[in-house]
């Protein structure tokens, strides 16, 4: 029997599969189901100190609009004595999903200011979150900010949240940093107690016809896990937090690649969505399957076992595998026809 | 004071006792007593319990009739039981009142009293629709101010209970109803003390009961009745004895002491007042002043006007009085005198001769007129009448306040008379509705109230527009008592909260000297100066004003606040005007935030917090220089070219003067001019839609949605283009059939509300500049003064033939001159593009029957009216006459119509030899059915006069009279769901039923919009309204599936934003078919809260979601072999919730109860999905009556 148990952000998780933020987890009865399957925890969908602060406005405005205006007409809805504006909604069903179910639940904040990240995380950890994911999703769309300013202004505030909570910090980032391995340190310094790799942004694309910016978010493949597998493996064993991959694990071998390149756990989403909740019961079995297969006898044991300080050759993760892959390309490439040549062979082309 | 007080309202004030000491509430809003139901709502909806610790049963019925009748059933089954009316509304529940009170049956009817409409609807107050019930057996109870009417509401009760005679407790529409006032709350002991338990026992005992029956309201026979109606007697002589009683008992219990006549003054006055409501305040106020200074006056306040009681009332006169003069605040034509002077004359020579008034000699009595519908009664006012009783020969049945010049009815007085106290705070602020200066004010008022010693009123003037709605707030505060129900003019502290308003307004004539005025101006305190008009300059070196600047809109921006700049101002306020320290006050006015906001969530109270904070930082004083140095003045309200009567009168309403129009200068039975908002330029619109003609494809959407129609499109010879000013904009016409004409899109820049409709609905983009349309929105004032020029040029160029017009088309429809403009609707109204295009499609043929409600108020309210005329002088002519009866008088229109037509028709064959055969038989052989048709036979009926002038018969001369009628007209019958589903069905109903070519159309907001937001049966399942604060749970009434069953009624359901194509072929369809015809038209509205820029999107979600089918059933196509039902929009192809979660009468329940809202909408989603199977298996019928769908199924 295979020990599937890993640690992360503290807490022993029966194994590493675990249901990231989603829609699906907006309800209860899904959360069981995530549990019933296998999950070994869920991150719940965010809370968004925007959304929130959005509808206060919004609220407010069109109570008001057109009030105090005409003499028949002073106002034109009744005065409710409250409204469910603020984090309550989302912090009750925090409360019944940990009521429903036996595995951690994890809370997910989506702040935008100062004030409203340490708000609401202190809510979450009221209302009885085994950990609190940050999800900062943050695009610097303003040319006068700098790099420095941005990469500042995650560590500023994983230290302030981390400052008003008792319960574990993990921090989801999305990919684009100049020198993810020093951010990676600086985190670790601020005391991130795990990062999450990585976001997936909205893209904006074009509806020709409408001449419209659609924001889209198409589901992942499992293309995208390098990405992440990549990053994981050079973070692993430089700095102190517990790594997950998120984004891109839909199979066992997903599973696999990125326990070995170190992390502790690897968050489904687009996979749950795709595939069912269930899935993650075939996951389970298949990666039970190929450890016995291959004679695993833990996660724990191949946890961090490709990653950039256990690999023979550690320039695989480096410019050098730039290279190679560009030389390797070059070679397959017919001379009369590259382009086309060249996108078979790079879909041919093997995960080095 | 050493009771706790609190600052309130007069409604609310009364409906906090009527909902302690009830169990039923029926209800039904008219303005100015809804705000009373929808207070008994609201506390019923929280659970709040009444004296006996249950929470009362409060219902909304479909009309004040049926309101009356609901009280009279609850009364007779032993309930307590309370309704709240004024005005129209009174005088439905008349019927009933005689029977409750022929009964003898205990209740409370509590009245804000209003004018009744005679001449023109009044929404303020004076009392005629009180005196319309004094036959009714009623008790009539007047309260004076707002603690009276709290006081008064509880007398009325526990008197009511022990005479077994019906109250109607009453208190000034307006002045008193919606007068904030600072008094003291009666605790819920002091309420149950007042009630006599075994009193209401009682009433249940005489209820109706199967347990012991009997049956009561019989008919009677000539031998009974009369002795029946006389055994009544004794109750009513024992009322006034009780009701002394009861307010003894009130003053043992509360304090305060009233009496059913309570005279104030000296008590040797030779000259007494005698009235009773709000005005008796402002002349107890005067009589003070005056007896202070020496002049024998006083006052007798009249409480319990009927029963009246002779003995009580010439026991409470002074025995020295030479002179009474009895002031009425109604108006009864044809009288010998007004009801409470008919009274007292009869009282005091009763008594008289029967040696039983403690007088010294016979007074003098005489009669006059003051302060109808809410006119100002000032202490000047009274001086006047004083010195008037002074005169050897008084006038009697006088009018004061007023310049009537034709029968010279009015009395002189000095306006400069003031009594106002030296130690009270006067203040006044102009803003505009959008700001949220009066919700600034109504806090301000209750922090003074509530924060400090003194005494506090505010009074707030509200304009006659929805859109662009200047208010003003007159605050009053100080250590002495205030007995001021009039407006102030008199204020040492003026704020004006918007700059515009500089120019409009003389703000600084109420300006006393040495007063403080704030200005909210983007202009700093170095620069502002010679941004002022004359006129204003002029005041503030003449009065020596402390003058404060503040850019209030930079400061509210600046913390999120947009537009409203309440909380930036308010700051400024309480410093100026030094109520409290500086630093109590920002204390207090962000203790007021979080009360008020709290609930809004953090967010919106740290903006306003924001902006306290940053408000005194830009407060700066201005230097005043010694000398006027500005080059402009006030701009006059109407341009120098408009009409005589326009200039005259109108003018003076514009500029808020229309006080000092005399009486000759009005109309003297309410007919006024057409088309006189085009000469009321308000300039409300901060950013105005500009024209790009060389992305414009002509679709002429902008144009059919323009609520305003300020948008307007013309194609035109290109030579007229000679005389252009140079920037107006023209290009290539792109139709086919103008193949060499030009075309211009022209906006009217002081006329726009700037409301993005039109921008929203352009579907062309920019191909190098995507966010860029047809049409875009840029600052007004750079482009005012060309777009002004440019409109003008435009308007000049002649109007398409509407001959060679396809007007089934939007494309061509843009091209019809519309002749309903500028209307004060608000700013993205969904009802009148609806209005518009009927005027554009059959304007000049048309007459409207319009009902009482949003449409009547912006379709006529003076001053000026949108309904207008084209150039031939044609257009709209337009009538409301109540809110409940609009179907029949458009009915009676019809019938006068085709009567008169018939009649031509007769005339015309008995005249033929006269008139001639051949313009006979065409005159009568005549098709009307296109444009074309219908120009021809007006010609024939030009010829027809012309050849009648010459003919001197009786017959001649009558045809002369009706020949108009041989030419074909339009009926509409136009407005809103509160009246077509609730009020007025009955009558819609009857009129669908009569067969009739009539045109119905309701302009459906699914809600109570003119009176505030309060559910009709037209509000769907899910959505919240006043009156439905849980979410209205029973489906929205469908009424076309109602008049679809009749079989021969014309029915569409339409919405512009889902088809406009749809929405202009059942227009067509319905004016064209020669019967009863119903469009019931989606209109998006203010009350659904949303931003109305996309109104239009929500309309195609609505049609989208299937919540609102399109469909045309005609009953011709039956003729046709054909299915009268045609479904104009596809199946529901969007879930309910993405439609219905875009507006906050939706999402104010999510967020304020979540499982209810979850409910509603499966339920609501589940109407949808059930109502379109239905259609859908209606309109896949054939004729004969067998489904195509049952085959199938």
């Amino acid at each position: 029997m295979v020990d599937l148990t890993t640690r992360y952000l503290g807490l022993t998780l029966k194994n590493p599969l675990v249901a990231s933020a989603s829609p699906l987890c907006e309800d209860i009865g899904n959360i069981r189901r995530m549990e019933d399957a296998g999950a070994a925890a869920v991150v719940l969908h965010s809370l968004f100190e925007e959304q929130i602060t959005l509808e206060s406005h919004d609220l407010d405005r069109y109570l008001t609009h057109g009030a105090e205006s005409f003499a028949e007409a002073l106002t034109y809805f009744p005065d409710m004595t409250e409204y469910n504006l603020g984090p309550e909604g989302y912090l009750d069903h925090l409360r019944r999903a940990k009521a429903s179910v036996d595995i951690p639940i994890i809370g997910s904040l989506n702040g935008v200011s100062t004030g409203g990240w340490i708000r609401y995380a202190r809510k979450i950890e009221e209302a009885g979150a085994d950990a609190l994911e940050l999800n900062v999703y943050f695009i610097p769309t303003d040319a006068e900010m700098t790099g420095a300013e941005v990469e500042q202004m995650y560590v500023d505030l994983v230290r302030d949240v981390k400052a008003s909570i008792r319960i574990p910090v993990a921090v989801k980032l999305g990919h684009a940093f100049s020198a993810m391995a020093n951010m990676g340190r600086r985190l670790d310094e601020a005391g991130a107690d795990a990062l999450v790799l990585f976001n997936r942004f909205y893209q904006p694309d074009f509806d020709l016809e409408h001449l419209e910016v659609t924001p889209t978010l198409t589901l992942s493949s499992s293309y995208e896990l390098l990405l992440r597998i990549h990053w994981v493996a050079i973070l692993f064993g430089h700095i102190r937090p517990d790594l997950a991959v998120t984004g891109g694990i839909h199979t066992a071998q997903d599973v696999l690649k990125a326990m070995m390149a170190g992390a502790r756990v690897a968050m489904m989403t687009s996979a749950l969505l795709k595939h069912g909740i269930d899935h993650l019961a075939v996951v389970q079995k298949e990666l039970v399957t190929w450890m016995e297969e291959h004679e695993y006898e833990s996660i724990h044991q191949m946890q961090g076992s490709m990653s950039y300080r256990s690999v023979a050759e550690p320039a695989a993760f480096e410019r050098a595998n730039y290279m190679r892959v560009l030389r390797s390309y070059a070679l397959r490439t017919s001379p009369k026809d590259p382009r086309r040549e060249g996108n078979r062979s790079a879909m041919r082309a093997e995960p080095c | 004071m050493s009771r706790p007080t609190v600052t309130i309202d007069g409604n609310e004030a009364v409906a906090d006792v009527a909902y302690q000491v009830n169990e039923v509430i029926a209800i039904y809003p008219i303005t100015p007593s809804s705000a009373m139901g929808e207070w008994a709502d609201q506390w019923a909806a929280e659970g709040r319990p009444n004296i006996w610790g249950t929470v009362p049963r409060v219902v909304e019925m479909q009309s004040e009739g049926g309101a009356a009748g609901a009280v009279h059933g609850a009364l007779q089954a032993g309930s307590l039981t309370t309704t709240f009316t004024a005005s129209q509304g009174l005088l439905l529940m008349i019927p009933n009142m005689y029977k409750i009170a022929g009964e003898l049956t205990s209740t409370v009817f509590h009245v804000a009293a209003r004018s009744v409409a005679a001449q023109a609807l009044s929404i303020f107050g004076d009392q005629s629709d009180v005196m319309a019930t004094r036959a009714t057996g009623f008790a009539l109870l007047a309260s004076n101010s707002v603690q009276e009417a709290m006081d008064f509401a509880l007398v009325a009760q526990a008197a009511a209970l022990e005479a077994r005679i019906p109250f109607l407790h009453f208190f000034d529409g307006f002045r008193t109803s919606h007068e904030v006032m600072k008094v003291q709350p009666l605790t819920p002991e002091e309420i149950r003390a007042m009630i006599d338990e075994d009193l209401v026992r009682a009433h249940r005992r005489r209820a109706l009961s199967p347990d012991r029956p009997f049956i009561r309201g019989t008919a009677q026979n000539p031998d009974v009745y009369f002795q029946a109606r006389e055994a009544v007697n004794s109750y009513y002589l024992a009322c006034p004895t009780i009701v002394q009683n009861a307010m003894d008992k009130f003053a043992r219990l509360v304090g305060r002491s009233y009496h059913l006549f309570d005279y104030v003054g000296t008590p040797d006055a030779d000259r007494v007042l005698v009235l009773m409501g709000s005005g008796a305040e402002a002349a107890q106020e005067t009589v003070e002043y005056l007896a202070d200074r020496g002049e024998k006056v006083g006052l007798l306040k009249v409480r319990l006007y009927r029963p009246f009681s002779v003995e009580h009332f010439v026991a409470a006169l002074p025995p020295t009085v030479k002179t009474l003069a009895v002031l009425d605040r109604t108006k009864e034509p044809g009288s010998a005198g007004e009801p409470l002077y008919l009274d007292v004359v009869t009282a005091v020579i009763e008594a008289m001769a029967a040696g039983r008034a403690p007088l010294c000699a016979a007074p003098r009595i005489i009669g006059g007129r003051y302060g109808l519908s809410s006119k100002e009664f000032t202490p000047a006012m009274i001086k006047g009448i004083f010195d008037e009783m002074t005169k050897v020969q008084p006038k009697n049945h006088f009018t004061i306040g007023i310049h009537d010049d034709v029968t010279q009815t009015s009395l002189k007085y000095d306006p400069a008379f003031s009594t106002e106290h030296p130690e009270t705070i006067r203040a006044v602020f102009y803003g505009l509705g959008a700001d949220g200066t009066v919700g600034a004010n109504k806090n301000s008022i209750k922090i003074i109230g509530e924060e400090t010693d003194n005494y506090a009123q505010g009074y707030f003037v509200y304009d006659s527009k929805k859109s662009g709605s200047v208010t003003i707030s007159h605050l009053r505060f100080g250590p002495q008592p205030i007995y001021s129900t009039y407006l102030i003019d008199r204020a040492n502290f003026v704020a004006c909260h918007q700059f515009p308003l500089l120019e409009r307004l003389h703000v600084l004539k109420t300006a006393e000297p040495g007063a403080a005025f704030l200005l909210n101006s983007p202009y700093g305190p170095e620069e502002v100066w010679n941004r002022l008009p004359r006129a204003v300059q002029e005041q503030i070196i003449g009065k020596k004003l402390r003058f404060f600047v503040i850019d209030g809109h930079k400061v509210a921006r600046e913390a999120g606040m947009g537009g409203r700049i309440n909380t930036v101002m308010q700051p400024c306020f309480f410093v100026l005007s030094g109520v409290l320290p500086r630093d109590e006050a920002i204390t207090a006015i962000k203790a007021a935030i979080v009360k008020t906001y709290g609930k809004l969530g953090e967010a919106v109270v740290q903006k306003n917090i924001d902006a306290v904070d940053r408000a005194l930082d830009h407060l700066h004083e201005v230097r005043v220089p010694a000398e006027v140095t500005s080059a402009f003045d006030l701009r006059p309200p109407v341009p120098a070219e408009a009409p005589e009567f326009v200039r005259n009168v109108t003018a003076k309403m514009i500029a808020r003067q229309g006080d000092d129009l005399p009486v000759s200068a009005l109309p003297i039975d309410g007919t006024y001019p057409s088309g006189t908002t085009k000469w009321e330029k308000a300039n409300i619109a901060l950013e105005i839609p500009v024209w790009d003609p060389d992305i414009c494809i002509q679709c002429g959407k902008c144009v059919l949605v323009c609520p305003h129609s300020v948008i307007r499109a013309k194609v035109y010879e290109p030579a007229v283009l000679d005389n252009a000013p140079t920037t107006f904009k023209s290009t290539a016409a792109r139709w086919r059939e103008f193949a060499n004409l030009h075309y211009t899109l022209q906006v009217s820049p002081e006329d726009c509300t700037g409301c993005t409709l039109c921008v929203e609905v352009c579907p062309v983009k920019n191909k190098s500049e995507v966010r860029l349309k047809a049409i875009n929105m840029m600052p007004q004032p750079p482009i005012r003064d060309q777009e002004a020029q440019n409109w003008d040029f435009f308007l000049g160029l002649p109007e398409t033939d509407r001959r060679v017009l396809n007007v089934g088309q939007v494309k061509d429809a843009q091209l019809l001159e519309p002749l309903f403009e500028f209307s004060g609707a608000c700013a993205g109204c969904g009802e009148t593009p609806y209005l518009k295009l009927m005027s554009q499609l059959f304007g000049d043929r048309t007459i409207i029957a319009n009902a009482t409600g949003c449409s009547s108020i912006y379709g006529g309210n003076l001053p000026t009216t949108p309904w207008t005329v084209n150039r031939e002088g044609r257009g709209p002519a337009w009538s409301n006459s109540l809110f409940e009866d609009n179907a029949e008088f458009g009915l009676g229109i019809r019938l006068a119509l085709d009567k008169q037509g018939e009649y031509a028709r007769e005339l015309l064959t008995r005249l033929a030899s006269t008139v001639g055969d051949e313009l006979v038989r065409d005159l009568l052989n005549a098709r009307q059915s296109t444009e074309a048709g219908i120009r021809e036979q007006r010609e024939r009926v030009r010829i027809l006069k012309a050849r009648l002038e010459g003919t001197d018969s009786p017959e001649a001369r009558d045809l002369l009279a009706v020949a108009d009628a041989l030419v074909k007209k339009s009926v509409w019958i136009v407005g809103g769901d509160g009246w077509a589903y609730d009020i007025g069905y009955g009558g819609l109903d009857h009129v669908l039923a009569s067969g009739y070519n009539v045109n119905l159309l309701v302009l459906d907001t699914e809600v109570y919009s003119n009176t505030g937001g309060q559910a009709s049966k037209a509000t769907p399942r899910g959505a919240v309204a006043k009156f439905a604060a849980a979410g209205k749970g029973t489906p929205k009434k469908d009424l076309a599936m109602m008049a679809m069953t009749y079989g021969h009624v014309y029915v569409a359901r339409i919405a512009m934003g889902g088809s406009d194509t749809q929405t202009m072929k059942a227009f067509l369809e319905a004016e064209a078919y020669e019967g009863p015809s119903l469009i019931i038209a989606y209109s998006h509205c203010i009350a659904h809260g949303y931003d109305l820029a996309h109104g239009m999107e929500q309309q195609k979600a609505a049609v989208l979601s299937g919540y609102w089918p399109l469909f045309r059933y005609n009953p011709n196509l039956v003729k046709e072999g054909k299915n009268p039902l045609q479904l104009d929009s596809k199946p529901p192809t969007l879930p309910l919730e993405k439609y219905i979660y875009n507006e906050t009468r939706y999402t104010m329940l999510a967020r304020s109860k979540p499982d209810q809202a979850r409910w509603l909408l499966q339920l609501a989603q589940e109407d949808v999905r059930a109502r379109w199977k239905l259609y859908a298996h209606w309109a896949a019928m054939p004729v004969d009556g067998t489904s195509k769908e049952g085959h199938h199924g």
